[in-house]
């Protein structure tokens, strides 16, 4: 049986940059596992450009982000198995055995002492979030039918509206826009639009798409395609049936889940508000050895931070394989007053961590506060803004010893 | 002398601009950074966008992601994509080959996103 000293799920953006840091920290033995024919994961489907400002200083498209870090991994010799999925992890002590159903060798069984998770996630769909109405044809997620126009070059239909003002459902009112079709409205059944200001203005504005916020639809209707859709206003907690808009494409912009099934078999306890594995300052889960990054641990906002979560994670990684991983017990993080959620789930005492969270709801000139369960205020951050699909950072330094919990909360 | 309110679409930080201008601009607040000054300058007087798509070719991969090699006038977005709909790349190409030159007159190039063999 072939072994490897750490086995990385996935190769797109978290998969490539924990590689690529794994072998700066000097772990030679590592393989980089993808189930697709090509590295770069959903980086390829992204041909718009806002990648890379963070890492490179510059604005890149998906694809250069993606080749960017492909080059460097080919410059460390990471060795990488496409066309292969990882079907089974099974952990017995210190050894895990992965499975891995692939194209060329077939079944593969690989004895590995780490594993890293970077499945990336998947959308939400129509079953998600339960719209009523008939079956027919052209209900597609925004992500498929980017890889529809962006990879496959095929329009998935003529006139659109699109359910979800995340940016992968804005990006996608511009990109069918400009490849001739009609996008009759975006509908948002929060009160404010999901995706970036920026995409709301290049994608929506710049071609006199409407958003309608707090609007559902309410019913789909057609029999073989989509002809048209009801729509209706919530206020106040009520529904006001407002308009039918024909059409005959719904796309469902409408989040990510991350991709868990792997994570779930391998015995990794997942958290209820990411949806991604609960784990501690050092991307370790509650099963040693296994690490997790990327979107597969919660779903990021810019590549940027996905390249960076990797990198320190691989760093985490390589201080396992040496021993060196802290083994004080874990100090649980809570999410308080319009905290959505707090990754990581925990954190160790005497240890620097990195705490990414989000609001609930947009908010104004606010204060961002860490305190621990004796009253000690760890670290307080003013912020003009904080928006759900902007994702905050905090840096502690040397978290104390002898606190039993820490939370984190706004103050407003 | 006029007032508006835009939001700075040079980086995912998206400032919300405060603009007073004329026949030049007098003011912009709320920038974090000097490209928002820029940029509300250019949107008043000749707003301008990167343009990335695709073009076909008859190599490995049907579909090539290209950008434009920098902004360009808004108003000439759909012409440069209809342009772009009649070229096929027959030829392998590498991240920022040229693929058409001067784009619709707009001084612009139209560049490779992908490597291609
Ligand atoms: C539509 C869209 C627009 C975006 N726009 C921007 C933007 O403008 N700017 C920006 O900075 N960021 C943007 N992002 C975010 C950024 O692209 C992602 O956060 C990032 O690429 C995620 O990387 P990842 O490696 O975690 O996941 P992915 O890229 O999804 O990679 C996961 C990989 O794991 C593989 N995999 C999964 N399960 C298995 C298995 N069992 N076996 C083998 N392989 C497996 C998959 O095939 C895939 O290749 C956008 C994202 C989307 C979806
Ligand atoms: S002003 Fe500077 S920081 Fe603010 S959005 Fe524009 S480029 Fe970004």
């Amino acid at each position: 049986m072939k072994s490897v000293d750490v086995l990385v799920i996935g190769a797109g953006a978290a998969g490539l940059a924990a590689a690529v840091s794994l072998k700066e920290n000097s772990i030679e033995d590592v393989l980089v596992v993808d189930r697709q024919n090509f590295a770069g994961g959903i980086l390829f489907q992204c041909i718009h450009s806002g990648f890379g400002l963070h890492r490179f200083g510059e604005e890149l498209t998906g694809p250069e982000y993606a080749q960017r870090y492909i080059d460097m991994a080919e410059c460390q010799n990471v060795e990488m198995l496409l066309s292969s999925s990882v079907v089974d992890i099974v952990s017995k002590d210190d050894i895990k055995e992965v499975i891995i159903l692939s194209q060329d060798s077939g079944l593969v069984k690989v004895k590995v002492k780490a594993i890293i998770l970077a499945m990336g996630c998947r959308e939400r769909n129509r079953g998600n979030i339960n719209i009523p109405g008939s079956r027919p044809a052209g209900i597609f997620t925004a992500g498929l039918a980017q890889k529809l126009v962006n990879i496959e070059g095929y329009m998935p239909g003529n006139e659109f509206v699109i359910v979800g003002s995340g940016d992968i459902g804005l990006i996608m009112a511009r990109r069918l826009t400009l490849e001739g079709a009609k996008v009759k409205a975006v509908l948002e059944i929060q009160p404010y639009p999901g995706g970036l200001d920026r995409n709301i203005v290049q994608c929506l504005d710049d071609f006199d798409i409407p958003l309608y916020t707090s609007h559902i639809v309410t019913n789909i209707c057609g029999s073989r395609r989509v002809e048209s859709v009801d729509v209706s206003e919530i206020t106040d907690g009520r529904l006001t049936p407002k308009m039918k808009i024909s059409c005959d494409t719904l796309l469902l912009s409408v989040g990510l889940i991350p991709e868990n099934e792997l994570s779930i078999t391998a015995g990794v306890s997942l958290n209820a508000a990411t949806a991604g594995p609960i784990v501690s300052s050092d991307y370790m889960t509650n099963v040693p050895g296994i690490f997790a990054c990327g979107n597969v641990l919660h779903v990021h906002d810019l590549v940027d931070y996905v390249s960076d979560e990797a990198s320190a994670c691989a760093k985490a990684v390589s201080m396992y394989l040496a021993n060196k991983l802290p083994q004080d017990k874990c100090i649980p993080v809570h999410s308080g007053n319009m905290v959505r959620y707090v990754v990581p789930s925990t954190v160790k005492p005497q240890c620097d961590a990195i705490l990414k969270l989000r609001p609930v709801a947009p908010m104004k000139n606010v204060k961002i506060k860490v305190v621990s369960d004796r009253g000690d205020v760890l670290k307080s951050k003013k912020l003009i803004r904080a928006i759900p699909s902007e994702m905050i950072t905090v840096q502690l330094n040397d978290v104390p010893t002898g606190c039993k919990s820490i939370t984190v909360y706004f103050e407003i | 002398m006029a007032h508006k309110e835009m939001i700075c679409i040079a980086c995912p930080m998206g400032c919300c601009l405060d603009v007073e201008y004329d026949n030049s601009i007098i003011s912009v607040k709320n920038n974090s950074c000097k490209v928002g000054i820029k940029y509300a300058n250019d949107e008043i007087y000749d707003p301008r966008r990167m343009v990335t798509t695709t073009v076909k070719t008859n190599l490995a991969i049907a579909f090539l992601p290209v950008k434009t090699s920098k902004a360009i006038s808004k108003n000439l977005v759909r012409n440069v994509i209809k342009e772009l709909n009649d070229i096929t790349v027959s030829s392998p190409v590498q991240i920022g080959s040229v693929i058409k030159k001067n784009i619709c007159g707009t001084d612009a190039d139209i560049i490779a996103a992908r490597n291609i063999s």
